[in-house]
């Protein structure tokens, strides 16, 4: 019989010493990247990721143009050293998947009918990976898309909830993700009051589900404040510095 | 009527600026009677508009900007060129022949090829049709001589300054001719390679701080220390 980790111990700690609702420490840095239009970077527990928005531009192939609006091709990339074992860097089914999820989580917020017939391309580069990765992901690819100076509804962030060892968690690490029981990533706009991803991996009651996306909100707001903050630093930091 | 944030703070996508009767200016948008930001930037409540200027943006052209691009094909009957925005600009051999065009007579490539770099106008452009310029002007045409560096468009309207303060100040300072296109390159030629170098330098700094207030006179203080050191390491090298 496979021996089984205990994900949150008796005083409700987890694996890496966080509490049930509580996120992995978290930053982020906007404007890290000077060759495209806009790029953002985050650490989120383990998670590095990168992510490059380049557009709007002439859509490539031509024929995906669309005459009423532009169009968001986004692309979800795992580099090879990102996981333990090392992964094929062709796209996997699992990224071209994760790509169309966070492109579709994306789309609501961006004002993509001002410039018809372009083409907005995303850039997400995982750089290493510990669980909860298309969150991430999310979170900074609209810091990207905020640097380039695409106009947008508002910022879009991601954060998961779940349930592991029997308890309902927020954040969910690699280990909680594989070994627990449930998984639900959640995307939203907080200005918006929108959610633009709702996904769930696993098995939870209906009242364990509410609570869950109830949580997973929670988290999603003090990463938003995160999210400001990394907006404005790069320009606080001028102004400070011309100030003295 | 309510104002959620001071003058000239900075705010993101998103953020509520303004509820009640007032009018949506650049980059924010409205919905019911509440004014959202679009993009990161300042915002400025002016009068009853409440309007966002965005510290980073793309170029979108405007019938009668100036803009500097680069040829990029040659056509039947014109150019296609790249004039920093999402879309390429066409340039008609008509708009840019002082003569009638005969395709057959006429080679193109004699007048202006690939990588050539020009100094045009937007004549015409909607959210249809790619824009079209014209070099019919005087002082359009072909660049020739000169350094060319890019800026974020969004800091165009920084370097020209309130009623071309800010640019007057460089040439006078400088003594370069700068000519900014409004698709965010700027064409620079002076006397000596170190007066551009200079201009150059406070066009770079304009741009780095362009949300910051006072920074004509920050400006005009750099350019003369810059100024004063050069002049003194030349008298050195003399002496």
């Amino acid at each position: 019989m496979k021996e089984q980790t205990k994900l949150v111990d008796d005083n409700g700690i987890r694996t890496d010493g966080r509490k049930l609702n509580e996120l992995r420490p978290t930053k982020m840095e906007v404007g890290v990247l000077s060759n495209a239009d806009g790029s953002a970077y985050i650490e989120q527990g383990k998670n590095k990721i990168l992510a490059a928005v380049y557009g709007p531009r002439e859509a490539h192939p031509r024929h995906l143009a669309l005459p009423e609006r532009a169009i968001l091709q986004c692309r979800y990339h795992m580099a090879p050293f990102s996981v333990d074992e090392r992964k094929s860097p062709a796209p996997s089914r699992r990224e071209v998947e994760l790509s169309k999820v966070i492109r579709e989580s994306l789309e609501p917020a961006i004002f993509l009918d001002q410039f018809p017939r372009t083409s907005i391309d995303l850039f997400i580069e995982v750089l290493q990976a510990d669980g909860g990765t298309r969150c991430a992901g999310v979170t900074v690819a609209s810091l990207a898309l905020a640097d380039a100076g695409i106009p947008m509804k508002d910022l879009v962030v991601a954060c998961a909830a779940g349930k592991a060892g029997g308890h309902l968690i927020l954040d969910l690490n690699d280990i909680e993700d594989k070994e627990g029981e449930a998984d639900v990533p959640v995307a939203y706009a907080p200005n918006l009051n929108a959610v633009t991803l709702l996904q769930m991996d696993g098995i939870l009651i209906i009242e364990e589900f509410r609570q869950t996306i109830d949580l997973a909100l929670e988290g999603c707001k003090d990463l938003y404040k995160l999210q400001k903050e990394a907006l404005k630093a790069k320009y606080v930091a001028i102004t400070e510095e011309v100030e003295e | 009527m309510t104002f959620f944030y001071e003058n000239r703070q900075i705010v993101t996508p998103g953020d509520l600026l303004a509820e009640g009767d007032y009018l949506a200016g650049e980059n924010t948008f409205k919905e019911d009677s509440k004014i959202y930001a679009s993009r990161l930037g300042l915002v400025e409540y002016i009068g009853r508009k409440v309007q966002v200027v965005a510290l980073n943006m793309f170029y979108v052209p405007l019938v009668g900007d100036l803009v500097i691009g680069r040829v990029t094909e040659t056509n039947i009957s014109g150019w296609t060129v790249d004039i920093n925005s999402a879309y390429m600009a066409n340039l008609r051999a008509s708009e840019a022949l002082n003569k009638p065009f005969k395709p057959q007579r006429d080679d193109l490539t004699s007048f202006l090829d690939v990588d050539d770099l020009v100094l045009a106008k937007v004549v015409a452009y909607d959210r249809t049709r790619d824009p079209s310029l014209t070099i019919l002007e005087p002082g359009l045409g072909k660049v020739t001589y000169g350094q060319i560096i890019k800026v974020s468009p969004a800091k165009i309207p920084r370097i020209i300054g309130r009623k071309g303060s800010m640019i007057s100040i460089l040439k006078k300072e400088t003594g370069c001719s700068i000519t900014v296109g409004q698709n965010g390159l700027v064409l620079i030629s002076g006397r000596n390679p170190e007066d551009e170098r200079l201009a150059i330098t406070a066009i770079q700094k304009i741009e780095q701080e362009a949300h910051t207030s006072g920074l004509t006179d920050r400006v005009t203080e750099m350019i003369r220390k810059e100024r004063g050191v050069v002049k003194n390491e030349g008298t050195n090298e003399i002496g």
